[in-house]
């Protein structure tokens, strides 16, 4: 796991390693200090020696500054480490997800994304940084006092050997017995933010059936329940500093006696002692700050796994090198294709065969669920098959480069995605280098160009985020000019003019048959009016193509066919959108 | 947005955030005052332990260690007796940070809980304006993020703050009277700390305000595109799509890298001034004793050194507790805000009984005076009624009609022509600015909010679900029904055949808002869910999106069930249910443009006419 993160530490690894060798050299010149200030006290002011006082002094002057260039520089140098490797690891994330197939996509809810991108990274980065600073730091000035602790007095030193043990345990059982404790409370905190949140998006429910009461008294249960176990681990947690009081205490008492006598009785002088109370400081101190490190870390984890999570998704669907870079026209074929989203039981689609001219107009009707956006999925390879083969231009889909494929198939969603930016720069999505003209001949075939014209800006009209500053008809119609400017081959519509009325549905559709000759269009649809004078129209029904043909011909063969197209004669098609819209 | 809001919080006033902290303080002194005293008193005790274990080491060295070095025969005895009392001092002090971070965790937990349901309970009986104009995650953040800071604050930073400020009062003073040229030089290094301080807390604060807006414009970055990422793949606008990141990606390493580096400075710089400290008082109080050891003795500079450690290691801790405090009073302030805001208000007087064998029968009681009852009937009138959303132009002008008791009322419009509004207007979700609505003939304003709401059920496009069973969700609006009564609902809103495949029947969890069912299985429960009250008046939103031909069949059956015997203002998305309106409104801008049945409105060849056959009336 920590391998797979490393890998973003990339061009900051001088700092990465830096950090380190500067605190561990800090740590070292911090444990120094108590000792020569003994040296100070026993050889100089006890002795009365001045030239001792002044040349150890001055020594430590420099090693008291020089402790405090490196560790803040440590701190700044860790701080461009974990900033950078924070980028680069959001970097790796981000792009990885670029590599998502739609089939990776739908594992993945949005909003767990963004937290991951966003939260869970910033956890890492303030980990980083204890790692590489902190983490040294805190085990170095842990070894380097005991190490001088013994220098100066051994026996002294023994008395560490009981304190440490104790002062551990003391700090083990605190993490020990709140840990558990912390996680019931981040489960029960879910139980109270559910309260909130569907008391915020149901308001009008419950003011409706006046449950106000009930819901004050379910979210006093859930704020009770957080109270008992939060209140409960916290007690045990603000143990932490009695503990480390008690423990320091009874050191330096111990110290102070047994100290007196081993001055006394001329084992040791003065200033050691000073030494060392100033070591069992240290000492226990840094054991502290392990235990934090320790409990710190652990919060990281947790972040760790789930970005980890993502990272090691493979992308279902990838590139060859060796692939087909042009599409040579619009001819899509459909051979035993089946197609089962992995998880699941039942096949999407089962066993369709299709063959679809160049250039023709098609039209794709069937009920919700009968695998009709599963089927237009499959020519972009926005998904893949499971079995037999989807060809375009005489090609599997496979064999195409991706960015190559959908350059050259356009698909216009369901979702009618906008981004904020103008209105042209989002139907330059469709080709970067598009001229004004181009992207109004765009806008007049999808018959959007009127409206923009309305607009006070026109083309430079701002798009809110999402397009909630213009109606789902005029989005639909602008995500249709979108795909338009790519100047595809094959264009698939997937219910993309449901939102629009049935005069200006017919002239898009006009527009296409005129214009756009050779680019073979798919059409889903539901409505029957929509596909009547296509070359074809595919009914759909249950993942299978139940039959093919005209208009003419499927209102003579298909009964399901005739009675849509009755049923919607009847409630006067027309009228049905323009009066409920 | 994102954005905009974090610059709002963060440039709160200084007033404002002394304001803040005031009411606070309030607030906590108010709830538990004799805690309060206990711990207070507690965290002196345990901060004069602490000096007196400094000074004890000038007494250990100078009045027991010399002395016993110079004698012949050492008695140790005096010595075990100061160490003994130094003992009884020391685990006094102990006690003492026992009882007060105790008292601290479980107080500040109790404020947090208290705090939380005020705020919960004060929202539950805000107006629908609120919820319709705070955005959702904002509102949350109040009762997860803005608690926790404060939270801290309460059981960590204020705590720590004044034990930390005792601590830097009685070492100065045990200094001033251990040596005053020492205190001197510890004063000089003293005052060079707190500028250092300041001016790192001032760099990194600045930063940090900057990386809390980057990482907002990243956060809406990625939220954007990762809602638009199908679109990214259809397009191949992945490079595109990259580079921006890398834009907003790096100016946020970049505010990072300066805010946390010269946050983590503070420390190192802090600990290493003391250790500057340390040093000179070393040498200056070596050089002074040296010279005249009458003015200095070991032991002084012992415990000096000691003393200057317990001086310069809570200046440390006040800096840093200072930036925690800001920042929780920005999210105390938040709290506050929602605390403060006005509920809705009921000058309501008429109230809803419920007579007969199986309370079935509706009255209105006014003035608590039974003998007057009125028959809740469902007769519904619109006088004049004008309405302006706060802060925007959007609302009703001159809306009047009427519905008889049982009439179905269908509005016909464009979206956003103000036909939900309407609906808004009759369950007072919002109030009229002129102009009357009567229900049975009592002005709706005269009838308590809850009681009218209760006579009115309403069943949305989007129906929000509450996690617990299913039968509890049908029976949320009466909580006493029998599980009959849930069957039956279920059956009139055809959810019944759906039920009875799921796992657990009617004892089934509904999680996650009722992700686990489709939308239509979720409108056919909201159906139920009004069917169980049975109210004799219904607002409904016919429009079914995402869903079959064979489910949107059975939850129109459903619907039409629930219509019968009622009346119904429906947002009308059915011809069925427009034709067989006894009143049409057609709704745009705000108006009534016109109104009558679908022969009368056909006959006079207007916008109605222009919308159903999708012609100009003169053609």
């Amino acid at each position: 796991m920590i391998r797979t993160l490393l890998k973003s530490v990339r061009e900051y690894r001088k700092q990465t390693i830096t950090t380190p060798i500067l605190v561990v050299i800090e740590a070292a010149i911090e444990t120094l200090i108590p000792f020569l200030m003994a040296m100070i006290i026993d050889r100089g002011i006890n002795a009365g020696n001045m030239t001792i006082v002044i040349r150890v002094g001055v020594l430590l002057l420099i090693m008291a500054v020089l402790s405090l260039m490196m560790g803040a520089g440590a701190s700044w140098i860790s701080s461009i480490a974990a900033a950078g490797f924070a980028k680069n690891l959001r970097q790796d994330l981000f792009y990885h997800i670029q590599t998502f197939s739609f089939q990776n996509l739908d594992q993945f809810p949005t909003s767990s994304l963004v937290t991951r991108l966003t939260t869970d990274i910033t956890n890492l980065q303030t980990a980083f940084q204890m790692a590489i600073r902190i983490a040294f730091r805190a085990p170095s000035m842990l070894i380097f006092s005991i190490i001088m602790a013994f220098t100066v007095s051994s026996e002294m030193a023994s008395l560490f050997v009981v304190a440490i043990p104790i002062l551990a345990i003391g700090l083990w059982l605190i993490v020990r017995y709140s840990r558990p404790l912390f996680r019931q409370v981040f489960q029960r905190y879910d139980q109270l933010n559910r309260v909130v949140r569907e008391n915020l998006r149901g308001i009008r429910v419950v003011k409706t059936y006046g449950q106000q009461a009930a819901e004050i008294s379910k979210f006093k249960a859930a704020s009770g329940s957080i109270f008992k176990t939060f209140s409960k681990a916290q007690r045990i947690v603000a143990l932490n500093m009695p503990v480390m009081q008690f423990v320091i205490n009874t050191t330096m008492l111990l110290l102070s006696w047994y100290g007196a006598h081993l001055i006394v009785g001329n084992q040791l002088q003065v200033g050691q002692l000073v030494s060392l109370f100033s070591y069992s400081m240290s000492i226990l101190f840094s054991l502290n700050m392990l235990s934090m490190i320790f409990s710190q870390l652990s919060v990281a984890q947790a972040s760790a796994e789930r970005v980890i999570a993502v990272m090691q998704t493979k992308p279902s669907i990838t590139d060859d090198d060796q692939a087909l870079t042009t599409v040579t026209n619009g001819e899509v074929v459909f051979e035993h294709v089946s197609m089962q989203y992995p998880g699941t039981h039942t096949p999407q689609l089962k066993d369709v065969n299709l063959r679809i001219k160049s250039g023709s107009m098609v039209g794709i009707i069937g009920e919700t669920g009968s695998a009709k956006s599963t089927l237009v999925e499959l020519i972009p390879r926005l998904y893949d098959v499971s079995e037999g083969r989807v060809l375009v231009a005489g090609h599997d889909v496979r064999d195409y480069d991706l960015k190559a494929l959908r350059d050259n198939v356009a698909m216009v969603l369901q979702n009618t995605m906008l981004f904020s930016g103008t209105i042209a720069e989002n139907l330059r999505w469709g080709n970067a280098d598009a001229t004004d003209e181009q992207l109004q001949t765009a806008a007049k075939m999808a018959q959007a160009d009127e409206f923009v014209q309305s607009l006070p800006q026109k083309y430079d009209t701002y798009i809110e985020q999402n397009g909630q500053n213009i109606s789902g008809g005029q989005r639909q119609r602008l995500t249709i000019a979108r795909a338009l400017l790519k100047q595809p081959q094959i264009l698939i519509l997937d219910d993309s003019t449901s939102a629009t009325d049935t005069r200006t549905d017919a002239a898009i559709r006009a527009a296409f048959k005129t214009q756009l000759p050779n680019v073979t269009k798919l059409m889903i649809t539901q409505r029957v009016t929509s596909v009547q004078e296509a070359d074809e129209i595919i009914v759909m029904q249950a993942g299978q193509v139940a039959a093919v043909g005209t208009h003419a011909e499927l209102l003579a063969t298909n009964g399901w066919y005739k009675q849509l197209a009755d049923s919607q004669e009847k409630q006067g098609g027309d009228a049905h959108a323009g009066l409920t819209q | 947005m994102q954005v905009s809001r974090n610059k709002q919080v963060l440039t709160v006033s200084k007033a404002k955030r002394i304001e803040t902290f005031r009411r606070l303080l309030r607030l906590i002194f108010s709830q538990y005052p004799a805690w309060l005293v206990v711990s207070f008193v507690a965290i002196v005790i345990s901060a004069l332990a602490s000096v007196a274990g400094s000074l004890f080491i000038q007494r250990l060295i100078d009045h027991y260690i010399m002395p016993l070095m110079r004698a012949s025969h050492p008695n140790f005895q005096p010595l075990l007796l100061a160490i003994l009392v130094m003992a009884a001092i020391f685990y006094a002090g102990v006690l003492a940070t026992i009882l007060y971070t105790q008292i601290m965790a479980t107080m500040g937990q109790r404020i947090q809980k208290s705090i939380r349901d005020q705020m919960f309970t004060r929202m539950e009986s805000l107006r629908l304006q609120y919820f319709d104009q705070n955005d959702y995650g904002n509102v949350m953040s109040r009762y997860t993020n803005d608690i926790d800071t404060l939270t801290q604050l309460i059981t960590q930073s204020l705590p720590q703050f004044i034990v930390a400020l005792f601590n830097v009062t009685f070492a100065l003073v045990a200094m001033v009277s251990l040596s005053p040229i020492l205190t001197i030089v510890s004063l000089l290094i003293f005052a060079t700390s707190i500028t250092v301080v300041r001016w790192l807390t001032s760099r990194s604060s600045k930063y940090f305000r900057a990386q809390q807006a980057s990482l907002g414009t990243l956060n809406a970055f990625i939220e954007e595109m990762l809602n638009g990422q199908k679109v990214i793949k259809v397009f191949s606008h992945e490079r595109e799509v990259k580079d921006q990141f890398d834009g907003v990606n790096g100016a946020l390493r970049q505010d990072a890298q300066y805010a946390n580096g010269y946050a983590t400075m503070l420390f190192p710089i802090m600990g290493n001034l003391g250790n500057l400290l340390y040093v000179l008082i070393a040498i200056i109080g070596g050089a002074i004793a040296v010279g005249h050891s009458s003015l200095l003795t070991l032991g002084t500079i012992a415990a000096f050194l000691q003393l200057s450690r317990s001086f310069s290691q809570p200046i440390a801790q006040i800096s840093q507790q200072l930036n925690a405090i800001i920042q929780a009073m920005a999210g105390a302030g938040r709290i506050f805000q929602l605390l403060d805001e006005q509920p809705e208000e009921d000058d309501g007087t008429v109230t809803l009984v419920k007579k007969g064998p199986q309370q079935a029968e509706w009255y209105w009681r006014v003035d608590d005076d039974p003998t007057h009852d009125i028959a809740v009937k469902g007769h519904i009138q619109f006088n004049h009624v004008n309405f302006t959303y706060p802060g925007s132009d959007a609302g009703l002008h001159d809306i009047t009609f009427e519905a008889d008791a049982g009439a179905k009322v269908a509005l016909v419009g464009q979206t956003g022509a103000g036909k939900t509004t309407i609906t808004n207007m009759l369950n007072r979700f919002y109030d009229i600015d002129s102009g009357e609505i009567l229900y049975d003939g009592l002005n709706i304003q005269t009838i308590k909010k809850a009681d009218l709401r209760r006579s009115l059920a309403i069943v949305l496009q989007d129906n929000h679900l509450f996690s617990g069973s299913i039968a509890d969700n049908i029976r949320y609006g009466k909580p006493e029904a029998t599980d009959a009564e849930v069957h039956g609902a279920a059956r009139l809103a055809n959810a019944d055949h759906f039920i009875d495949d799921l796992p657990d029947g009617y004892e089934t969890q509904v999680t996650g808002d009722g992700s686990d069912l489709s939308s239509g299985q979720r409108q056919m429960l909201a159906i139920a869910r009004a069917a169980i009250v049975d109210p004799p008046v219904m607002i409904l939103d016919e429009a079914t999106s995402n869903i079959d031909t064979r489910t949107e069949q059975l939850v129109q059956a459903g619907m039409d069930n629930l219509m019968a015997n009622r009346t119904t203002l429906a947002i009308a998305h059915r011809l069925s249910t427009i034709f067989n309106a006894d009143l049409i409104l057609v709704v745009g801008g705000g108006r009534i443009i016109e109104q009558g049945t679908h022969d009368e409105l056909l006959a006079k060849r207007g916008t109605y006419y222009e919308l159903y056959t999708g012609q100009k009336g003169d053609d």
